[in-house]
C-alpha cells in the first residue's frame, strides 16, 4: 500500500510544478532500522515519482560508510536534499505530518537555488565566519 | 521550509538538520528537548518555539558572539 494517497498526489505534483532545477534526495537507510526506516524509503520513493525533476538516490548506511561519512550523517533514516550543490540541508527520521511539508518546500527552495529569506538577514548570513550547526528537533504531529 | 534548512542555503559554513525526536530518544535527551521545534546550536546552545526569520535568526547570532568576540 502506499503512503501517499492519491488525492495527496494530486496535491503534491501541483507544488512540485514550482521546481526549476532537478533535485536529488540522498537517502541512507539501514536494514536494522525496521520500524522507521522502510517506511522513510518508500515515501521519498514515492514522493520521487510525483515530478520529473526529483530523483532519489539509495545508499545504506553500514555498508556505504564512505559515502556516509561524505555528507556527514552519523545516523539513520537520513535525507539529504541538494541540487548540483549541497546546501547542507538534511532530514533524520521518517519526514511524516508537518514536516513532509518542510520537505517539500526544502525540495522547492533548493530546485530554485533561492531560500526565500528577506535581504537583510541573506546578508547577515553571509558575514557568518564559523562553522554553524543547527540541530532542530521535532515531533510528527 | 523550516528557517533553518533556508538559513543553511545562505552560507557554506551553516549545515541544518530536521530531526524526528521520537526516532532519536537518545539525542533528544541528550539535549533536553521537552518542547518542539527546539533549535540545538552547535552541540550546545538552544532555542525553543518558532520565531519569524529576523527574530531566530538574530537568536542564534547572539549565541555566536562570545566565540567570535573572544579576543575583545
Amino acid at each position: 500500500m502506499g503512503l501517499i494517497r492519491d488525492e495527496d498526489a494530486t496535491e503534491i505534483r501541483q507544488r512540485l510544478t514550482a521546481m526549476t532545477d532537478p533535485v536529488t534526495l540522498i537517502h541512507f537507510t539501514q536494514e536494522l532500522n525496521l520500524e522507521y526506516g522502510r517506511e522513510a524509503r518508500q515515501l521519498v520513493e514515492e514522493l520521487a515519482g510525483l515530478s520529473d525533476k526529483l530523483t532519489v538516490e539509495v545508499h545504506n548506511f553500514l555498508l556505504e560508510k564512505e559515502t556516509a561519512n561524505e555528507y556527514g550523517i552519523d545516523k539513520v533514516p537520513a535525507t539529504v536534499v541538494r541540487n548540483g550543490k549541497d546546501y547542507g540541508i538534511r532530514f533524520y527520521g521518517l519526514p511524516a505530518g508537518y514536516e513532509f511539508v518542510t520537505l517539500l518546500d526544502a525540495i522547492v527552495n533548493v530546485s530554485q537555488s533561492d531560500s526565500g529569506l528577506e535581504a537583510v538577514n541573506k546578508e547577515k548570513l553571509s558575514k557568518i565566519t564559523q562553522p554553524l550547526h543547527l540541530e532542530v528537533f521535532v515531533t510528527p504531529t | 521550509m523550516r528557517l533553518a534548512h533556508r538559513f543553511a542555503m545562505e552560507n557554506d559554513l551553516i549545515r541544518a538538520d530536521c530531526i524526528e525526536s521520537t526516532e532519536f530518544p537518545d539525542l533528544a535527551v541528550q539535549y533536553r528537548v521537552y518542547a518542539v521545534p527546539r533549535t540545538v546550536i552547535n552541540g550546545s546552545a538552544a532555542i525553543e518555539g518558532a520565531m519569524p526569520e529576523g527574530l531566530m535568526l538574530d537568536a542564534i547570532l547572539k549565541t555566536l558572539e562570545p566565540a567570535e568576540d573572544s579576543n575583545g
